[in-house]
């Protein structure tokens, strides 16, 4: 087998707090889909037959039992329930499944929304016999968000395919700092900020072996890749040195040295018999061999195009639902929903299973949960309801997020408001004599144009 | 060009008429070939439309061309006739001869390797069936090689060949942990096909490598013996290889030595010391063809290097490389200039690995090898493989250098190993060849891209060839590990190989 697919939902969803405090971040609806649907959607695609599903027990009771939550997946889902109290990182949660790991893992993030040709990551980390293979994407607009304290500066290649370097700015006190023997092995560097992390990892099993050794890190993104991508330059990685010293030598950096994670590979000696007679260099230039001998590589995919989400806060949850459609091949109303003749649909707008919507409604550019009631002369537009929802007659929502079995009394009018779980909005209420149970969305970017 | 088949048909018809109307009486094989080819045409219209979508010529009323497309024409209905007969073909391309009845043609019926007709589309089906056929069945679900497409326009002279892009690679079709393929396999393809691994003894040697991993994690299915089901289970992963990048002959020969290893274990071998003598022969033929090779080649070689010497190298050939620094390491001194050319520039590597070990070098395009032969004492040549009638396939350029040091009266030494000895028989270039990605050749100079748009402009074709043949008048000596023969023994040294080998 070559990859073992994990992913990894058990998150709190800490960005997201209004939406997640009573439904956890995994199994919030997108297009009417739980949020996990679309990475393993993307998974079965690929063709995947197994996941390794790392979550908390509520997500595993909602994903078995809740048939609003029902995932159609075909894949063998090997379920692995961890403790709900946050303190189990990503890295912590790998080394909680090593066992079941027998060969390379692809981890992807429960919150990640795209449609890139998995093949990409894949071949860098195949082709290239690469410890790590991740995959980022260009920022869309909405990412942008203004003054963001924490930008992440990584550093590629000429070819844009390795990656050199790789800080968070929390991390770096003094400034950027580059070590020389990286500038003199890849003397031209491109440093990019504007890049989303999509948190999809192919490591190799050395690494999740060193993981379950070195119980000191605790978070894939935060800790282990900056790790590893430092480890590509430090001393001692050539390959003939690599037999003969047993000590660690490279003690500044907490005594762990590229042997432990250099796990030869089958008839390392031939491997090597292929190199030397391969006339490929990966850089040209100096005297060095290919890979400047170094056997630690990190590579990156880039998308530039196609849609690569992250929903990780609450203008990304908006804006994902808004590209919902693109990924579901279902037919926008869902054929058991009761729907009315004089009835405004817009084309981007997607109606659950279980609807009655009443005569004279007008929804556009919005979502509509599961078994919700929509009634008469109701305007919905650009927003989200979630299932369960009552929207009583001659309601005006405008860019709003309604969770799950909210009540809106008749006539009221709410305009870019989140109103949480099981609230009651009174009837001919206004957003603004509602803030108890309503919280303004300040957002007005995500929304857009009509 | 291509289409004229279609409208050159009925050009050619005319032309008949003609002939009958100025009184040249059509024979009875010329009336039974004009109705077959009528036949074929009409088949060939349906599919030659649905498998060229790139009709890039307009049909130009100038006679000379009309009698140029009429003769291809002619010549590919011949052809295609010619296989519909026998389901064999004859030679291909037959000189443009209309009249001469098809019984004269065939002294030898031999049969031309699918790779090279991809022109035909009856051939391209037989392929498609041929890949179907090689289903694995793995959980009882089948799934078949996939099948990379053309890439681009072709030029017509080499139109019969496969051309794939860099950019869309085979594991795109392919499921992502793969099952069908072992993943070492697959890896190798990718590598193969991104130029990762290149060069002949790297190619063998990675490929070995891989079948050794696939051997090992081999498990006989019950009621199947391994000689037998091993094979077939190579046969599809050959052909996904091949997919990848056309097999070389170096890689060809070791399959058939596996094979038949393979094939030779005796039914009473339990299933580890089978597997533990196949990594063995694998091992030994390695150590044997390979490395012992190359120690012996740079014994003989050194012999022929003295002090003083300029020797020019071309490309970057791992053989070449080694005896030059096994040399430069026995005390000789000499010097070394590197030609290279474009757009492989493979120079660079081998001037890397030379200057390395602190050989004095030049280094020159192919385009000055004229200029610095004057100064040249000897021509130091790898080989891709050795064709059977004395021709050397290799790089290509490495004609052209052999051509001038010719010319200059500087000997031209080869050095190949006998285990690239090829039991195949060219004169050119253009039957069999390799066309590599055609976007190599676009170049960036002040980030100006002339050749951007190169597919939309009408009548360019790009053609980028990775391989010729040079003839054995213009090799002095081929130093191999059975010593330095001259280039017309190749047939002895194959006969005696298959006399081993039964």
């Amino acid at each position: 087998m070559e990859l073992q697919a994990v992913l990894m939902a058990a998150g709190g969803g800490s960005r997201m707090t209004d939406l997640t405090y009573n439904t956890p971040k995994p199994m919030l609806p997108v297009g009417n889909k739980p949020l996990m649907w679309y990475p393993l959607n993307l998974l079965e695609r690929v063709g995947f037959e197994e996941v390794i599903v790392i979550t908390t027990r509520e997500v595993h009771k909602m994903m078995s039992t809740d048939p609003k939550t029902k995932l159609d997946i075909k894949m063998k889902l090997d379920v692995v329930c961890i403790q709900e109290d946050g303190d189990m990182g990503t890295a912590d949660a790998l080394r909680h499944i090593h066992q079941k790991v027998k060969t390379d893992i692809l981890v992807v993030s429960c919150d990640l929304i795209t449609d890139v040709a998995l093949h990409e990551v894949v071949d860098l980390f195949r082709a290239h016999n690469a410890t790590v293979a991740m995959l980022m994407s260009k920022a869309h607009e909405f990412t942008e968000t203004v003054n963001v304290p924490q930008r992440d500066f990584v550093g590629v290649d000429q070819s844009g395919k390795r990656l050199l370097f790789m800080a968070n700015e929390a991390d770096l006190e003094d400034g950027l700092i580059v070590r020389r023997s990286i500038i003199r092995k890849h003397p031209r560097m491109h440093i990019k900020t504007g890049l989303v992390d999509a948190h999809l990892y192919c490591l190799k099993k050395a690494v999740v072996d060193f993981l379950a050794e070195n119980k000191s890190i605790s978070s894939i993104r935060g800790e282990l890749v900056p790790f590893l991508v430092r480890k590509q330059f430090s001393k001692m990685t050539s390959g003939q040195k690599r037999m003969d010293d047993t000590e660690t030598v490279d003690q500044k950096n907490d005594g762990l040295t590229n042997d432990d994670l250099f796990f030869p590979s089958r008839d390392e000696a031939l491997l090597q018999l292929a190199q030397e007679r391969s006339c490929w260099n990966d850089h040209r230039g100096d005297m060095s061999e290919a890979y400047h001998g170094g056997k630690l590589r990190c590579y990156v995919h880039i998308m530039d195009q196609g849609l690569c989400y992250r929903v990780n806060t609450l203008s990304a949850y908006i804006e994902a639902n808004r590209m919902a459609p693109k990924f579901i091949e279902e037919p926008a109303v869902h054929p058991s929903a009761v729907i009315s003749e004089r009835f405004q649909m817009g084309s981007d707008s997607m109606i659950g299973a279980g609807c009655h919507v009443a005569d004279k409604t007008s929804i556009k550019r919005s979502t509509i949960g599961i078994s919700t009631t929509v009634k008469e002369k109701v305007k919905v537009t650009n927003s989200i309801i979630m299932h369960g929802v009552t929207i009583e007659e001659g309601c005006n929502i405008q860019g709003s997020v309604i969770c799950s079995n909210a009540v809106i009394g008749r006539g009221a009018d709410l305009k870019y408001c989140l109103v949480g779980n099981g609230q009651r909005i009174e009837p001919e209420g206004d957003t603004y004599s509602n803030t108890k149970k309503s919280i303004l969305l300040e957002v007005s970017v995500t929304f857009g144009l009509v | 060009m291509a289409d004229s088949g279609v409208s050159g048909g009925a050009d050619k018809k005319d032309n008949i008429e003609r002939e009958k109307i100025e009184g040249k009486e059509l024979t009875k094989e010329e009336k039974q070939r004009l109705r077959k080819e009528k036949k074929q045409q009409k088949k060939g219209k349906e599919k030659k439309d649905a498998s060229l979508p790139q009709v890039s010529v307009a049909e130009t009323a100038a006679p000379a061309s009309q009698l140029k497309a009429e003769r291809r024409a002619r010549q590919e209905a011949e052809r295609t006739s010619k296989q519909s007969k026998k389901g064999d073909t004859g030679q291909p391309a037959t000189t443009s001869k209309p009249k001469i009845p098809p019984n004269e043609l065939q002294p030898v019926v031999k049969r031309l390797p699918e790779h090279i007709q991809v022109d035909d589309p009856d051939v391209l089906k037989k392929l498609a069936k041929k890949l179907e056929r090689q289903q694995t069945t793995e959980n009882s679900e089948i799934q078949k090689i996939p099948r990379r497409l053309d890439y681009g326009y072709k030029v017509s002279l080499f139109s019969h060949l496969l051309q794939y892009s860099r950019k869309a690679p085979l594991t795109q079709q392919l499921s992502i942990p793969s099952a069908v393929i072992h993943p070492a396999i697959v890896r190798l393809g990718l590598q193969y096909s991104q130029g990762i691994v290149a060069g002949s003894n790297a190619r063998s040697i990675a490929l070995l490598h891989a079948f050794k991993q696939v051997i090992s994690d081999y498990t006989t299915p019950s009621n199947e013996e391994l000689s037998r089901d091993l094979v077939n289970k190579l046969k599809p992963y050959i052909s996904f290889l091949n997919q990848c990048r056309p097999l070389s002959a170096s890689m060809g020969n070791a399959i058939k030595y596996i094979k038949k290893e393979i094939s030779n274990i005796p039914s009473q071998f339990k299933e580890d010391d089978a597997k533990k003598k196949l990594l063995n022969c694998i091992e030994c033929f390695i150590e044997e063809k390979i490395v012992l090779a190359a120690k012996a080649i740079a014994k003989s070689s050194i012999e022929k290097i003295n002090d003083g010497d300029v020797i020019l190298v071309y490309g970057c050939s791992s053989l070449v490389n080694h005896i030059l620094c096994e040399a430069f390491e026995k005390g000789r001194k000499f010097r070394v200039i590197v030609v290279d050319s474009r757009p492989r520039l493979e120079g660079r590597e081998a001037l890397r690995r030379l200057v390395q070990k602190g050989i004095s070098c030049t280094y020159v395009l192919i385009s000055a090898v004229s200029y610095i032969l004057p100064e040249v004492s000897k021509v130091f040549l790898g080989a891709h493989a050795l064709l059977a009638n004395g021709y050397v396939m290799s790089r290509v350029g490495t004609s052209q250098i052999a051509l001038v040091a010719k010319a200059f009266n500087v000997p031209v030494l080869v050095c190949c190993e006998t285990y690239k000895f090829c039991e195949r028989v060219q004169t050119d270039s253009f039957v069999s060849n390799e066309l590599d990605d055609p976007d190599d050749l676009i170049v960036t100079r002040k980030g100006e891209t002339q050749l951007k748009d190169w597919q939309q402009v009408p009548r360019l074709g790009l053609l980028n060839l990775v391989y010729d043949v040079t003839p054995p008048d213009f090799v002095d000596l081929v130093i191999t590990d059975l010593g330095m023969i001259p280039c017309t023994s190749v047939p002895v040294v194959l006969r005696v190989k298959n006399v081993d080998l039964l």
